[in-house]
Formats: structure tokens, C-alpha cells, sequence
């Protein structure tokens, strides 16, 4: 199993090993000349007036943990598609339970409105 | 097998490595990169422990949702670092006896399995021509009924537990009622008004 990997091994090292070689060769063949206004905001840019990171609203959040939980959902669909030959209609009835429970949910959150957005 | 021991060595180290830099990071964001690294790294002892699965189910799951939702913690959580840092001797007994709890449960466990005679790679049977997918997917809807529907409740709790705590009534939405409008004619929408010389309307 471990073989199938492999090209993916090598994929990595060589990834690391050009990304290694593009940045040390610049900082050897390129001339350095260091300044402080090289890395100050350019021409008629400000200067930042606040942190970046400003509190933001809290429906991101739960959109994104929305997705996740459906995300899992569909984690769990893959297994179960390879092996459906198998596991004939009592898993496909084990599935459908647990997607029909899944939807209770989707329904809840489709009428109770967390997906609108004004 | 050497090489499979030198990526295993490879892989863990860099995981631990990553692991100390997310708690080490001065800036919250690139801790939540380090733990970024350490989950692809986690997907690689994965892969070299044999469970292929559960390796890209922790890249899809794990870096491209669960990594995301940290990042929106802590935007949200707006973080200083410095007031951060003061309770940081405060919790490292806490912190402490939490981690050689789990380390002597890990003891315990591989422990138990030596003393039952029972090397722990028989414990645990990678079966010879079936893919990890297929084995995984042949025992967890049947064999393992009770558990994934537990599963299923749990995400669904997840979803309403989510729902009711953030979500805020923000008064009426704006919709759009697309038959509303395309059935909108001139004589709903224009009016023709006589207008009187030097009087308005």
C-alpha cells in the first residue's frame, strides 16, 4: 500500500527542494540592499490605523460550522459508496437513516433562517 | 521499511515541532498555521500507519473546514496576546496534569496489550486485498449501526446547538419574488397625473 505513495514522497521532497533552492539562490545572487522604506507602505499608501484583525460578524462562523457538519456528512458517504455492494439494503438503510436525521437538521436551519443573508 | 521509518521519523518530528509552535507563536493566526502543518503531517502518520481513510478524511475535514473555523476564532475572538501570556504560568499545572494523564493512558493501553500477549499490530489487521475504504465501509453502517447513527445525532445536536447559539433576529429580510416581478405590468408601476400650472401635485 505504502508503494502507491511513493511518487507522492518524492513529489514533496522535490517541492521542498526547488521551493529551498529559488529562495536561497536569491538571497545569494541577488544584490541586497536592505532599507527601511523598501518595506514602509508605498507611495501614497497609509500607514495601517488599526490590527487587521477586527472583530467581524458572528454569522461567518456559523456558516462555516454549518459546512463542516455537512462536510462530515459527505465524509461518511464515501466508504459507504465503495461498499454498497456489499452491505446490501441494510446499509443502504443504515445510510438512509443517518441522512434523514442530518435533514431534520437541514430543514431546521432552512426555516429557522440561518442561511439567509439581508 | 527503512524508509517508511525515516518519513515516520520525519513526519512525527516535524508534527511535534509544529505542535510546540502553536502554542510558542507570538501571533494567533500563525499558530493556527502551525497547526495547519501539523494536521497535513498527522495525514502522513496516517498513511504510514495504514489508514488511508482516515488520512484524507483529516485533510478534507480537518485543514479545509475545521483550520478555517479556527481562523474565524480568532478573528472573531480578537485576541491580545500580552494579557494572553500572563495566565500562562497560571494554567501549566492544569496543562501539565492533563497531558500525563494521557500519556499514562497511552502507557496503560499499549501496556495492557504486551501483558495480553497480543502484539498490538494483531490488534489492529490491515486485510490483504481490500482497500482501507472498503474495509472501513464493510463494518461501519452494519456492524457498527449504533454508533453511526449515534454519530448522525451527534451532528445534528451540532447543528442545532450552533443555530440557537448565534443566531440573532434581524428583524424582516429583503427577498426577491422573481414571479412578483416579472408579472409587474406599467399599470402597477406607472401613473400619469394631470399637473396644474404653478400648483404641483
Amino acid at each position: 500500500m505504502l508503494e502507491a505513495y511513493f511518487p507522492i514522497l518524492i513529489f514533496l521532497g522535490i517541492a521542498i527542494g526547488l521551493a529551498c533552492i529559488i529562495m536561497i539562490s536569491t538571497l545569494i545572487v541577488a544584490r541586497q540592499h536592505p532599507d527601511s522604506a523598501k518595506l514602509s507602505a508605498y507611495e501614497c499608501g497609509f500607514e495601517a490605523f488599526e490590527d487587521a484583525r477586527g472583530r467581524f460578524d458572528v454569522r461567518f462562523y456559523l456558516v462555516a460550522i454549518l459546512f463542516i457538519i455537512f462536510d462530515l456528512e459527505i465524509a461518511f458517504l464515501f466508504p459507504w459508496a465503495v461498499s454498497l455492494g456489499e452491505i446490501g439494503l441494510y446499509g443502504w438503510l443504515s445510510m438512509m437513516l443517518f441522512l434523514g436525521i442530518l435533514t431534520v437538521g437541514f430543514i431546521y436551519e432552512w426555516k429557522k433562517g440561518a442561511l439567509e443573508w439581508e | 521499511m527503512t524508509v517508511a521509518l525515516a518519513v515516520f521519523y520525519l513526519l512525527a518530528g516535524i508534527t511535534i515541532a509544529s505542535g510546540v509552535m502553536v502554542i510558542s507563536a507570538r501571533n494567533p493566526v500563525h499558530s493556527v498555521l502551525f497547526m495547519i502543518l501539523a494536521f497535513f503531517n498527522s495525514a502522513g502518520l496516517f498513511v504510514l500507519a495504514g489508514a488511508e481513510f482516515l488520512a484524507m478524511v483529516l485533510i478534507v475535514v480537518y485543514v479545509g473546514a475545521v483550520a478555517v473555523l479556527f481562523l474565524f476564532v480568532v478573528m472573531m475572538l480578537d485576541i491580545d496576546v500580552v494579557a494572553m501570556r500572563q495566565g500562562f504560568m497560571k494554567y501549566l499545572p492544569v496543562g501539565a496534569l492533563v497531558g500525563l494523564v494521557l500519556l499514562i493512558e497511552l502507557f496503560l493501553v499499549f501496556g495492557t496489550l504486551r501483558i495480553a500477549d497480543a502484539p498490538i499490530a494483531a490488534s489492529v489487521p490491515t486485510p490483504e486485498g481490500v482497500t482501507n475504504t472498503e474495509a472501513l465501509g464493510a463494518v461501519l453502517y452494519t456492524e457498527y449501526f449504533f454508533a453511526f447513527q449515534l454519530a448522525g445525532i451527534i451532528l445534528l445536536v451540532a447543528i442545532i446547538g450552533a443555530i440557537t447559539l448565534t443566531l440573532r433576529d434581524r428583524g424582516p429580510i429583503k427577498r426577491q419574488n422573481i414571479s412578483e416581478q416579472v408579472h409587474r405590468d406599467r399599470t402597477k408601476s406607472v401613473r400619469m397625473r394631470r399637473v396644474e400650472p404653478g400648483r404641483g401635485l
